[in-house]
């Protein structure tokens, strides 16, 4: 069942992906981001990595990729002359790929097969009797690692702070409020008193 | 039984899948971001992977750092192509660099 699992994420990980950098259409792409991180979280999820999981569908699928997703819908772009060059970069870039996959495939993955790493096929699933997946990476964040974890927190404030700052605008022909020449207005200044002629409006 | 082996498989054809994005879409600055994003998901499976198998939580609080930098770049970035696309009315990569001064 496990292993079902394992082929079933992997596979559709790997073909999202695929789909994800071939789409046409960025649209598309993202859709295809967004099944691609849910059957990653699967894939943590076999391991018994929860906390991750859970933090890659909210953190990813529910902020990274809607705020794709908006860009993506908010800009009027003309993706088709985008797209120049793809089919021209297309074999060079397919077969560099592959000599990229099977050096890490090669000489990165498997040879941790044959340099044996402990039992390494008995630790899948989180330690019965143990504290939770949960509980362990919380007591070691807020202990071991607690000013990573608060320089994580700055790193967030800095982003949204910088986010803020580049795409806020001053828009012309908006009235918004002045507040001090609000207050220091008076009376006297804004007000005036006439007395015109019968039959002869007030010039303004 | 699964092994992790099966997990740097996968993640390795994640990674070169989000590096061909890159050399693929070179124009289009948006796929080069979710491509970017890509590969930082095969490095967060990665560390993952060998946190649960080598029975080590600090794989997993790496792997939360990892993805907080990412969630900052992306929005960043996504900030600076949307100011970018409002002065030029396009996002063509080749001549960003006109953007300096």
């Amino acid at each position: 069942m496990q292993i079902f699992a394992f082929y079933l994420f992997a596979s559709i990980v790997i073909a999202s992906a695929a789909f994800c950098i071939f789409a046409r259409n960025p649209v598309h792409s993202v859709l295809w981001l967004i099944l691609a991180f849910f059957n990653a979280a699967g894939l943590m999820l076999l391991v018994g990595a929860e906390f991750i999981a859970a933090l890659l569908v909210i953190v990813y699928v529910g902020a990274v990729a809607v705020l794709f997703l908006f860009v993506v819908m908010m800009l009027d772009i003309d993706f088709a002359e985008l797209r120049a060059g793809f089919m021209k970069n297309l074999p060079l870039g397919l077969v560099l790929a592959l000599i990229l996959a099977a050096e890490f495939i090669i000489f990165g993955a498997l040879s941790w097969s044959s340099a044996g790493m402990g039992d390494a096929n008995a630790v899948v699933g989180p330690p019965a009797g143990g504290p939770s997946n949960i509980e362990a990476l919380g007591t070691l964040l807020y202990t071991k690692y607690i000013f990573l974890f608060e320089a994580a927190g700055m790193i967030l404030l800095v982003a949204m702070v910088g986010a803020i700052v580049l795409t806020n605008r001053k828009r012309g022909g908006v009235r918004s409020q002045n507040i001090q020449e609000q207050v220091r207005r008076r009376p006297e200044d804004a007000t005036r008193n006439t007395q015109p002629e019968v039959g002869k409006g007030v010039e303004l | 039984m699964i092994g992790i082996e099966h997990y740097l498989v996968v993640s390795s054809i994640l990674f070169v899948m989000g590096m061909l994005g890159i050399f693929l879409n070179r124009k289009n600055i948006i796929i080069i971001l979710m491509a970017i994003e890509l590969i930082l998901l095969a490095v967060n499976l990665n560390l993952v992977a060998f946190s649960a198998f080598l029975g080590d939580m600090t794989g997993q609080v790496f792997a939360m750092f990892v993805l907080t930098v990412a969630a900052g770049e992306a929005a960043i970035g996504l900030a600076i192509l949307v100011i970018y696309f409002r002065q030029r009315g396009t996002i063509a990569v080749d001549d960003v660099n006109r953007m300096k001064g």
